[in-house]
């Protein structure tokens, strides 16, 4: 409750973060920081849409969601409806072409994500100017590099066109299995460009690394704090993006639960509502919504597996580990040399699919006995993403639940907004370098909240500040070029 | 008239085609939001010669290479405030930029492509009039339906009969703002 000696400073919405995002700071009397606190208008409905769908049209529909990660979403719906179906396990082929089309995806949205827009704060500083910190800022002071992520981004997007099919229109995973293989002229094609692609990899794991090491005082408390941390791992402990069962590790790297299978998440995972947000706030159960909550995507990922499975990404984890002793890292801005590590993980992973003959197996498809539940899970670029569904007796959908990986993130994303509106604002007024150096700590997670529409005519991104009393005190519009007031 | 002169004429036609990309973006699951990847599968659907099509959720860094490859490039999308049908407009890159999304805006994308693949296109901005966006579903309103026809009928045109020089935008300084599309030429003005 917002009390009359209070004021509140409102920024809406957050830039670099898809949708609509707001930033509240509420003030004391003495103007001190009392509470941050980060709203996402995350569009609630899309499950009633696919009620009453068929089944096997789930993969397709729900890439609508998300015009971001549509990939992570059909293949989260391809695993949930795989049980579906009644089938337990994939062929060969299928897996590893599903397999493929994941790490296609991860590598292009790390490439995009840590190129286009986080290297523009680590190039030119969190409070350089954002009419230059930004990629165009990058093109031109730096133009290989700038070509490099759009080349890496350019891989993976081809990688998923092979196997998933047009951008817009993905049909690649079915139920039960994939409807291609990829075939020998394709993953030539791929071949022929792999080993620039991993030198570009090793490039950008070597950035993101030479940054942090170079800027630790700096960024170890930038946004930064203890939390508990969620992934996926293999049975033997391994990081694995595709499929494995639920790790739960503390901030110091106790387990609290290990190897869930995730068909039983909700007897572990519960999810709180606030109302003054339209986004729930997942927690773990036994810990409950104050003690429970948890970080998802890289740094959780590097921080909760044993070991990754491909020696390159295996050196690098290490590397990244003995910052913090070889215990869990907690520091947010970590988060970008982690997505590096999986960034070059995933090239490493595609060059050996690449040279996996089940490739292009014929087996492609299985079917079994009909199930009425199920939930697929993956490791999405951005965190763990669930999937949900009930299917009745005539094959229509009729529930679904998601949890997104940036709605696994909310709880740490508003710690993070808190601990840099605590530690830098000063006076009343919103600096560029505050909103700066929010927006530095938000885009750590790589949110996505893309489910809003953009068209033409979309508002650009408007600070407002207002008094205790709702007065507006000060008013800024900023966003893709449109007119600054 | 003889064959080689005949097979002569046709070689230089073909050698003045110019090349198209048209890139229709948007999200078919949001309704009217589709209009942009529904233009673009109904330009496919002709096979104009010389036509690239594409269609996405958005647009991103990787069009700019894309983009520095063709003469002419189009991109279709819905648009909340446009005079209907639908506006026709010359986008110039921005000279100045804050990229604040995973997605481009047209004039960033084409700054992108001039700053590092050195292109030479012409780029316009479609923007068809849509009317309903907030809701999930797979359909186009009435209205867009209408705009889109138009707006589909229209590129067709410009593009058989290369008559993008005519509206293109002879300014050739790079503008500080995203081209407001509203600014530009409907399909009623153009008749």
């Amino acid at each position: 409750m917002t009390t009359a000696n209070e004021r509140k400073i409102v920024i809406e919405p957050v830039t670099r973060v898809e949708g609509h995002g707001k930033v509240t700071i509420l003030l004391d009397e003495r103007n001190r920081v009392r509470q941050a606190r980060l709203h996402i208008v995350e569009f609630r409905g899309f499950e009633r849409f696919v009620q009453g769908r068929p089944y096997w049209e789930a993969p397709v529909l729900v890439q609508r969601l998300c015009g971001i990660c549509p990939v992570s979403h059909h293949l989260a719906a391809a695993k949930a409806m795989d049980l579906i179906a009644g089938v337990d396990r994939l062929t060969p082929t299928a897996e590893k072409i599903r397999r493929l089309m994941h790490y296609g995806q991860t590598l292009q949205s790390h490439a995009l994500h840590f190129f286009h827009l986080c290297s523009p704060d680590l190039l030119f500083g969190f409070d350089a100017d954002p009419l230059v910190r930004n990629i165009v800022g990058v093109a031109r002071k730096y133009p290989q590099l700038a070509v490099q992520g759009v080349m890496l981004r350019k891989y993976g997007q081809e990688i998923i066109k092979a196997t998933a099919g047009k951008k817009i229109h993905g049909t690649g995973a079915i139920p039960g299995g994939v409807n291609k293989n990829l075939s020998t002229a394709e993953r030539d094609v791929f071949l022929k460009d792999l080993d620039q692609i991993l030198d570009w990899a090793r490039g950008a794991l070597k950035l993101a690394r030479d940054y942090t090491t170079a800027h630790l005082q700096e960024l170890a408390g930038f946004g930064s704090f203890d939390s508990n941390h969620l992934s996926l791992v293999r049975a033997d402990g391994a990081l694995d993006l595709y499929h494995g069962n639920l790790r739960a590790i503390d901030a110091a790297g106790g387990k609290i639960f290990d190897q869930v299978d995730y068909q039983h998440y909700a007897d572990y995972i519960a999810e709180e509502v606030k109302p003054w947000s339209y986004m729930k706030f997942p927690f773990i159960k036994s810990l409950g919504p104050e003690q429970g909550w948890y970080r998802v995507g890289p740094l959780a990922r590097i921080n909760a597996c044993d070991f990754i499975d491909t020696p390159e990404a295996e050196a690098a984890r290490r590397e990244f580990l003995a910052l913090s002793q070889g215990k869990p890292s907690n520091v947010t801005m970590g988060y970008h040399w982690a997505r590096m590590i999986e960034l070059l993980h995933a090239v490493e992973k595609i060059r050996d699919l690449l040279h996996d003959p089940d490739l292009q197996g014929r087996d492609l498809l299985l079917k079994g006995q009909r199930r009425p539940e199920a939930v697929g899970l993956i490791e999405a670029p951005r965190g763990t993403l669930f999937h949900h569904y009930r299917v009745n007796e005539r094959d229509q959908i009729t529930m679904c639940n998601l949890i997104v990986s940036t709605t696994n993130n909310n709880t740490p994303m508003n710690r993070a907004v808190e601990k840099v509106a605590r530690d830098r604002l000063s006076g009343v007024n919103i600096t560029e370098g505050l909103l700066n150096e929010i927006e530095v700590a938000i885009r750590a997670y790589d949110p996505c909240l893309s489910c809003a529409t953009h068209a033409l005519g979309q508002m650009p991104l408007l600070v407002e500040l207002r008094d205790h009393a709702g007065r507006l005190l000060d008013r800024k519009a900023r966003g893709n070029g449109i007119e600054t007031t | 008239m003889p064959a080689a002169c005949w097979t002569a004429k046709r070689e230089e036609t073909a050698l003045k085609r110019p090349s198209v990309l048209v890139i229709g973006y948007g999200n078919p699951g949001r309704l009217d939001d589709g209009l942009g990847p529904a233009c673009a599968e109904r330009i496919e659907a002709l096979a104009l010669p010389g036509v690239t099509v594409d269609a996405d959720y958005q647009l991103t860094v990787e069009d700019a290479a894309a983009v520095a490859q063709h003469d002419y490039v189009v991109f279709a999308d819905a648009s909340l405030d446009a005079r209907a049908p639908f506006v026709f407009a010359p986008v110039q890159p921005l000279a100045e930029i804050t990229f604040t999304s995973h997605s481009l805006p047209p004039g960033a994308v084409l700054a992108f492509a001039h700053s590092m693949f050195d292109a030479r296109v012409q780029a316009f901005a479609l923007g068809i009039r849509g009317y309903r966006f907030n809701a999930f579903g797979e359909r186009l309103s009435p209205g867009a339906r209408r705009n889109l026809a138009a707006a589909v009928r229209f590129l067709a045109e410009t593009i058989r009969f290369n008559r993008f020089a005519e509206y293109a935008d002879p300014r050739q300084k790079p503008s500080t703002k995203e081209p407001r599309v509203v600014m530009g030429l409907t399909a009623a003005d153009l008749n």
